[in-house]
């Protein structure tokens, strides 16, 4: 159990999303689980308090983009949690829920994809009506290399991420869901494959270990061999993808009657003392939790928020835990900066990683040359920044760097576009 | 620690750890059986050139790169030592060495540099210089020493016509296969590579050992030189079906002259190659079918060279017809 922080910074925006709306005021008592914050907007999610206290300011905080974002400040004073909050430990396996009304509980329990996406969870239950699901897929892939959460959770709540599963399957109303776990985790897959033969309709695939699976069109593809479209979401294949960690919670919230306030986050780094899957309380500051784990190492150069291909490099120790913070990971000074960009040698190796087949070195070369038509036809707008190509390219080129740059011009053509 | 002192940059925060230096090396490293065997069946004239061809090839990028680019000096990446080996190992171990340093030149200075260094060449630079010698030093560049008797030989060495060398001529004038058999070496000498020849081409074992290692070590892919030495199986296969007499085996073809040497370092060079893997193989198939069209049908005995170069100035078409499959285009509506 992680020690619940003295003052807990929960930003409004957490979400794949619009920002939430705040609920409560400077000097509101506000207990553990208690609803603080609005998602009005369709795509936009709930906040929860996750301590007990008072509200002493709505103000801006560093979040993990490195801008200032507001927030809902909280001095806390004990662990009180709302009443209908189920503490004990016991297993409910039932739901007698129909199908609209998990989802609203899903909506207001604030629940948003917990691989590091954010996407709102109830939105992705939300079929459109002339599209039919067919699969559930749980993400049990750990989307990127030195994140374990998801893989401690598979082993010590397999149960839960089962039940949760069950009530996906019956928000979506599909009968077939498949947990996808690739195969150096060999005790999960055991552990989930014994558990899942008492459930209806849920298997368990082992995969081959390869990144980035834990992205959700390859991971459609790599268990049912279906491809999504260009530009085209998972229900157009009658696939809809959720993490383990995301079924964890549905668990929580649905049987429980617990919002989300709290995630697993994996805190690691070559010279930490204590690297370990945490359990924190949303809007603890980072620079608490590295505290727990063993303190900051002298030799520290960059912090990341989230995995190390994808993740953000915290510039304040103090912005706080999020909904989307699956890691916090320690890189050592010496690994912290990048290596020398040279020459394109062409050598390809940048276009045989690529998991959307385009050709980044090519993107690379539109985004510095300014040609962005060009980029938008070689399809930039499916780079799902996986960062892949930039892993491999032996001239250290900023080879990513482009396509975001590509990708924010081509958004503004497109939408120049659709506006005229 | 201060916070101010934290690094932040964009994603991805971990590198692959593979570097253009690593790169050179490893291709350096697989060029060394090929360079031993050359010591050894050419002695001291290989050696000798082989070290004239790099060390001119690094100091002409190297005064390029400080006196004309004005900008930082790279010789030590490895690219210029790859193209002196390589161009090394395409001339006959008896070059003067004045024509050697001359090679470099044009390697290092016309083909790489004038197009802006590493990267931007469009053809192969080793090639571009082994072609400028065989034009402009006909003679010297078809002389061929004998191997090992030839050891400590300087100048004067004893000269021999290379396998395919006797093969042209011979069916020019008008000789069967079968009446060239006792003058064509046989296959074993072919493979470990006692025949006359350009330095490093002569061992079909020394380059297989260095091909296998680049592939290990990712360095190349096997789609280039798979479909290159496939495809010259598969033509000069149909060519001896059709008349054994005229037309000699297609093992012979592949361990002859130099194939392998070009399928496997040359056509890789991942610089003037398609950058996709279906691309990869039409260049591939491209080198195969000038190869074998140039040997048999052409005018010189050996195309491998004319064939990669060719090939190179398609690389730019290959790369706009040939895309990586997309994902998601399959099913597009």
């Amino acid at each position: 159990m992680f020690p619940i922080p003295k003052t807990a910074s929960i930003p409004l925006g957490q979400v794949l999303g619009a920002p939430s709306v705040s609920l409560v005021n400077k000097g509101d008592r506000v207990k553990v689980g208690q609803l603080i914050a609005k998602g009005e907007a369709f795509i936009s999610a709930n906040v929860h308090s996750s301590v007990s206290g008072i509200v002493t300011k709505i103000d801006e905080v560093t979040d993990t983009s490195g801008y200032k974002k507001p927030a809902i400040i909280i001095e806390s004073d004990g662990d009180e949690w709302m009443e209908g909050i189920d503490t004990s430990p016991e297993i409910i396996r039932d739901c007698a829920l129909t199908a609209e009304e998990i989802i609203v509980k899903i909506k207001e329990s604030g629940i948003v994809g917990l691989g590091g996406a954010t996407f709102p969870s109830h939105v992705k239950l939300m079929i459109p009506k002339d599209k039919k699901a067919d699969y559930l897929i749980i993400n049990g892939v750990e989307c990127e290399p030195y994140l374990t959460s998801d893989h401690r959770l598979m082993l010590e709540k397999g149960e839960q991420i089962l039940i949760g599963t069950s009530i996906l399957m019956k928000a979506l109303g599909v009968d077939k869901a498949i947990v996808g776990i690739e195969n150096n985790k060999a005790d999960a897959i055991d552990h989930l494959s014994k558990l899942a033969a008492g459930f209806k309709g849920i298997s368990v695939q082992g995969l081959k270990v390869k990144y980035p699976q834990g992205g959700e069109k390859q991971l459609i593809k790599a268990l049912v061999n279906r491809e999504v479209p260009s530009g085209r979401l998972p229900i157009e294949v009658g696939c809809v993808v959720n993490n383990v960690g995301t079924a964890y919670a549905v668990y929580e919230a649905v049987q429980k009657n617990k919002p989300l306030f709290e995630r697993i986050v994996t805190v690691t780094g070559k010279e930490l003392s204590q690297a370990a899957n945490y359990l924190v309380r949303i809007g603890t500051p980072v620079s608490e939790v590295i505290q727990k784990a063993g303190g900051v190492p002298e030799d520290t150069g960059k912090v990341v928020n989230g995995g190390p291909m994808m993740g953000k490099s915290l510039n304040s120790l103090e912005s706080p835990v999020t909904k989307g913070t699956s890691g916090i990971i320690l890189f050592r000074a010496s690994e912290s900066r990048r290596g020398k960009t040279v020459s394109c040698i062409r050598c390809a190796k940048c276009v045989s990683v690529c998991p959307m087949g385009l050709e980044p070195y090519l993107l690379a070369q539109f985004g510095e040359s300014q040609r962005y038509e060009d980029a938008e036809k070689n399809r930039v707008m499916d780079c799902i920044e996986c960062g892949s190509c930039a892993y491999v390219c032996p001239s250290y080129r900023p080879l990513l760097d482009y396509i975001r740059m590509n990708k924010t011009q081509v958004g503004k053509l497109i939408r120049s576009r659709t506006n005229k | 620690m201060n916070d101010n002192l934290l690094t932040v940059s964009l994603s991805p925060h971990i590198h692959g750890n593979m570097n253009v230096r690593k790169i050179m090396w490893g291709v350096i490293i697989a060029l060394i059986p090929a360079m031993l065997v050359s010591f050894w069946y050419f002695g001291v004239g290989a050696f000798l050139l082989t070290l004239i061809a790099v060390a001119s090839c690094l100091i002409f990028e190297f005064l390029i790169q400080k006196y004309f680019f004005k900008g930082d000096v790279t010789i030590t990446d490895g690219s210029a030592i790859v193209t002196g080996l390589l161009l090394a190992f395409n001339v006959p171990s008896s070059l003067p060495w004045w024509q050697m340093i001359l090679g470099g030149l044009v390697s290092i200075g016309i083909a790489k540099m004038s197009f802006g260094g590493l990267g931007k060449n469009p053809f192969n630079p080793a090639l571009i210089g082994r072609v400028f010698l065989l034009i402009s030093f006909p003679v010297d560049m078809t002389s061929w020493p004998l191997p090992i008797e030839n050891r400590l030989v300087l100048v004067d060495a004893l000269t021999g016509p290379t396998a395919l060398g006797v093969l042209k001529e011979g069916i020019a004038n008008g000789q069967t296969i079968s009446d060239l058999a006792k003058e064509l070496p046989d296959y074993s000498r072919m493979f470990f590579g006692n025949i006359g020849g350009s330095v490093g081409e002569v061992s079909a074992i020394a380059i297989l050992i260095g091909g296998i290692y680049m592939l290990y070590r990712k360095i190349i892919s096997w789609h280039i030189p798979l479909s290159y030495i496939l495809t010259v199986v598969l033509f000069s296969g149909i060519l001896w079906i059709i008349n054994p007499e005229k037309y000699i085996d297609p093992l012979f073809h592949v361990l002859a002259g130099g194939l392998l040497l070009g399928a496997i370092f040359m056509a890789t060079d991942m610089v003037s190659s398609p950058m996709t893997f279906p691309g990869m193989l039409v260049f591939g198939v491209g080198c195969g079918v000038l190869t074998v069209l140039i040997r048999v049908f052409g005018a010189y005995p050996e195309g491998v060279s004319f064939a990669i170069l060719i090939m190179n100035a398609f690389t730019p078409l290959i790369n706009k017809g040939f895309k990586p499959k997309r994902f998601g285009e399959v099913i597009k509506k």
